[in-house]
């Protein structure tokens, strides 16, 4: 296939940057996205021009580090993919690609391609865990886990952190990704101690970076892991109830 | 550089009760002292973050490096199968002593049993840890913990998260971490790569990093430095493994004394996906749980390039099946691996490019239904037709073997020291539980082991005599000669202006070690390769183009500096494979093989651990040997049949 690619390129995260075109022929179908660009790099590299910086790593689809929107979507046209699995057969010869990075005023850009997601990590750590020193739990099987919910956890859990949901966000809200780490141990047995105290600092972690949700359920179209936005709901629901709860009755069912 | 100190420290009693005696009678740092020791953690997969995390929960100051984003990204998440542990939760037979009896048979009894029993009684408290920090591991109707059955062994002792096993621990470990961030016992210092070690006084006194965003070279100083940085299977250029893990950081360890152990011992996954034209960038692989409910074949008779459901059942080669009766399909990677690899040099191939063998589901999905199928396999199914365009429920996949983990690496003792003190390697990165094979779902375990169970305990004994100790300061002339060097190494890297990119001389040395030090190793090819790596490696330093500066993000440059390391990794892998005259594991030199085309090892003379001490560039250097004793497993010739 014959195609034109148009690059966000910047050369860094002061500076302001432009579209460059790079026509980018004899690409084969069964190429991934990113070997492409790896094509486009290597042949840019022998006319002596700096090689598009893009972050990727493990191509498989898991790491979540890729992120690239593609013709105006977040990893590009296919549903449920990363852009390191999105294959040329998705796109047709003669085609014009468009490729920027993610937008949103939370990642900021690095250079070209690559955007810094730390506030992820930020999140995560106001309370995105469960609190269990090592050596302290007890034998797993103590703690049995209904398997509708074992499941319902490991859904929210795929989430891969790459951020493809605040990108597709209008208001670059991070509800999606924050609502999936909240979901995966507050519906989790083990994470109860923890609920609402982990739910509140989450989320006011969240405000702190990222827009508010409207409700556009753009996120749950881009996200590649197809998390739905049933988990906001849970969310939400959850940091209503943080405000009243007295933490004393954590143990009591109601 | 260190004298060499080559004391594994396995400590005394039976098997059973060493642990337990060690733990005794290392010595402890109390709980108020901690604080008042520094360690470095270089890397955040499994073990790194396992091992960050509990350091800093139990009182040290730590600092975390990886160059990554994130902690979350390091390559344990792309793990798929599963962990084991011998909980025997299924009650069929399983226990302590046979999970440490299989990996060692596993390992073709290359490894130290001490350290494998060791591993195997961690095994179940990492189950009980990763349930409670909520690893949403898969649950039977009951609410009880579901187990499968994973290649090589004939219990069901391997827990797993559907196919995202890696991705769910990993999470587990990075939240943990999170935690210790959260709290300021643990500093991260991201998108930060480590470029050197510095020994001073014949001991780790800190690291060289550089600054991926901005270039900057900076050092630390810590009392203890820990590597968690990983294998070095892309050494091959394809292979199973993130583009961007490397042997830096344990070739830097190696250059300033610590011992590099059995680096010819590597690893080939029989299931991957066949690559499908020049540019593939990285070989996928997918789970071998796959070999569980999957029959792999080929055509009985060569060039047959009949789609597959138009060759019938008596046509078809379920060469596992048949040449392993009592395996069948899940025999270990290794046998599998050459097993296919016949199968295509018999010219009974499949696919476009002739490049693979099937894995067939249509049996499975009848016994089963497609649902059951579909939850144990959905995510592995649907990305196997993301790559290939073609549907496993209703065409066999097509796998082939690739490069995937690496069971040598730093030399370690029973502590998982280096011989260097001071400085330890955990995870992938050490050489210590897998002898010459690792056996499936075991990776993941001993990363954890490593990071929540033995590291936490063992640095004690060697922190708790230096209590009060100042650190090297970074202004100490070692620190400022280890950053002026990585300078000069990084500009030369942009002073060649030649023609060739970073990724031509990877493929190039990739395609060499894939030749002559792959799946199948003879004499005449190692000494080829040891002729072809450092001809190849003057051109590279000759003729190697990178494009940009080193003042701010350069990724060719960065990728150029690991190469570097992986074309001398590769002349001691062909080192270490020429001089290991027989087959072991993952080692397979055609010259020593059983009738049956089996790996045949040679006890009497290759017993031991094969450790390289550095000597300089592009040199093999010398071999030490630390004997390997069998005192509770009796060693056998594998056999599968």
């Amino acid at each position: 296939m014959d195609l034109t690619l148009q690059v966000w390129r910047q050369d860094g995260p002061t500076t302001s940057g432009r579209f460059e075109t790079y026509a980018a022929p004899g690409i084969s179908e069964d190429m991934s996205f990113l070997e492409m660009l790896d094509v486009v790099n290597e042949r840019l590299a022998a006319d002596g021009k700096e090689p598009i910086t893009f972050d990727h790593d493990c191509r498989e689809g898991i790491c979540g580090t890729c992120s690239l929107m593609i013709n105006g979507k977040a990893h590009g046209p296919e549903r449920g993919t990363a852009t390191c699995q999105l294959h040329m057969r998705k796109f047709n010869d003669g085609d014009t690609i468009v490729i920027e990075p993610w937008r949103a005023t939370a990642f900021p850009i690095i250079k070209d391609l690559m955007v810094d997601r730390s506030a992820f990590d930020r999140i995560v750590e106001a309370g995105g865990y469960i609190t269990v020193a090592a050596g302290s739990a007890p034998d797993a099987n103590l703690i049995p886990v209904p398997k509708p919910v074992a499941d319902a956890a490991m859904d929210a859990a795929a989430c891969i952190g790459c951020g493809a949901c605040v990108a597709a966000c209008p208001n670059s809200a991070a509800q999606l990704f924050t609502s999936a780490k909240v979901a995966h141990l507050n519906l989790l047995p083990q994470g109860q101690s923890e609920r609402y105290a982990r739910t509140e600092a989450m989320v006011d972690t969240m405000e702190q970076y990222f827009g508010s949700c409207t409700n556009h359920g753009e996120c749950q179209e881009a996200c590649p892991k197809e998390i739905p936005i049933d988990f906001i709901a849970t969310m939400n629901k959850d940091y209503l109830r943080a405000k009243l709860k007295n933490r004393r009755y954590l143990s009591r069912t109601p | 550089m260190p004298p060499i100190t080559f004391d594994s420290k396995i400590p005394e009693g039976s098997i059973q009760e060493k642990w337990d005696n060690h733990k005794f009678s290392i010595k402890l740092v109390n709980p108020n002292n901690k604080r008042r020791f520094d360690i470095i953690v270089v890397g955040t997969g499994l073990a790194g973050a396992s091992a960050a995390a509990t350091l800093g929960g139990l009182g040290y100051n730590v600092k975390v490096f990886t160059f990554h984003d994130s902690p979350r990204r390091a390559h344990s998440i792309a793990a798929q199968g599963g962990i084991n542990a011998a909980k025997n939760y299924h009650g069929d037979g399983d226990s302590i002593y046979r999970l440490f009896y299989d990996t060692v048979k596993g390992g073709d009894y290359r490894s130290r049993e001490a350290n494998v029993y060791r591993l195997a009684q961690v095994s179940n408290n990492i189950i009980d840890q990763c349930t409670a920090q909520g690893v949403p591991f898969a649950r039977e109707y009951g609410g009880l913990l579901d187990n499968r059955s994973f290649g090589g062994a004939q219990v069901s002792r391997t827990f797993y998260a559907r196919g995202q096993t890696g991705q769910q621990l990993l999470l587990g470990a990075y939240q943990a971490l999170a935690e210790q961030i959260h709290a300021g016992s643990c500093t991260l210092y991201n998108r930060t790569e480590l470029l050197d070690i510095v020994v001073v006084d014949d001991r780790a006194a800190g690291i060289v990093v550089r600054d991926l965003l901005t270039g900057e070279v900076a050092s630390h100083s810590a009392h203890a430095v820990v590597l968690a940085t990983g294998g070095y299977s892309n050494v091959f250029f394809l292979s199973t493994n993130a583009m961007a893990c490397n042997v830096t950081a344990a070739w830097r360890a190696h250059r300033r004394g610590a011992l590099f152990a059995n680096p010819c011992y590597t690893q080939i996954h029989p299931t991957c996906i066949p690559s499908s034209d020049e540019f593939q960038s990285k070989l996928t692989l997918m789970s071998e749980s796959l070999r569980n409910d999957g029959r792999i074949w080929v055509p009985s008779t060569a060039h047959d390039d009949r789609s597959p459901d138009a060759i019938p059942e008596g046509e078809r080669d379920y060469f596992l099946e048949r040449k392993y009766p009592s395996f069948g399909n899940l025999v270990p990677r290794d046998v599998a691996s050459r097993n296919a690899k016949g199968m295509i040099d018999e010219e009974k191939g499949v696919g476009p490019l002739h490049n693979g063998v099937y894995l067939d589901f249509a049996a499975s999905i009848e016994r089963l239904g497609e649902q059951t199928v579909r939850e144990r396999y959905g995510n592995l199914f649907d990305m196997y037709e993301r790559i290939t365009g073609e549907n496993p429920y209703q065409v066999p996949m097509r796998i082939y073997p690739a490069p995937h983990y690496t069971m040598g690496g730093l030399w370690v003792d029973y502590n998982l020291e280096t011989s260097i003190p001071g400085l330890y390697a955990i995870g992938e990165a050490n050489f210590s539980d897998h002898g010459a094979n690792r056996l499936g779902a075991s990776a993941l375990m001993q990363g954890l082991a490593d990071g929540y169970f033995v590291l936490p305990y063992t640095i004690g004994d060697g922190l708790a005599p230096r209590l009060g100790e100042k650190l090297v300061d970074t202004g100490h002339e070692a620190f400022r000669a280890a950053e002026a060097r990585v300078q000069e190494r990084y500009r030369g890297y942009l002073e060649v202006k030649g023609t060739r990119t970073v990724d031509h001389f990877h493929r190039e040395l990739g395609k060499i070690m894939w030749d002559y030090c792959g799946m199948e190793r003879t004499r005449s090819g190692l000494e080829k390769a040891i002729s072809e790596i450092p001809a190849l490696y003057d051109e590279f330093r000759k003729d190697l183009r990178v494009l940009g500066g080193d003042t701010s993000l350069n990724q060719s440059l960065e990728r150029a500096g690991r190469l570097d390391d992986f074309f001398q990794l590769g002349l001691l892998m062909c080192e270490d494979a020429l001089q290991r005259e027989e087959s072991c594991g993952g080692h397979f030199r055609a010259e020593h093989q059983t009738p049956d085309g089996e790996a045949q090892r040679n006890d009497d003379d290759f017993a031991f651990v094969g450790a390289w001490e550095h000597t300089g560039e592009m040199q093999a250097g010398t071999l030490h040997k630390e004997p390997l004793v069998f005192d509770n497993v009796h060693l056998a010739q594998r056999n599968y049949a």
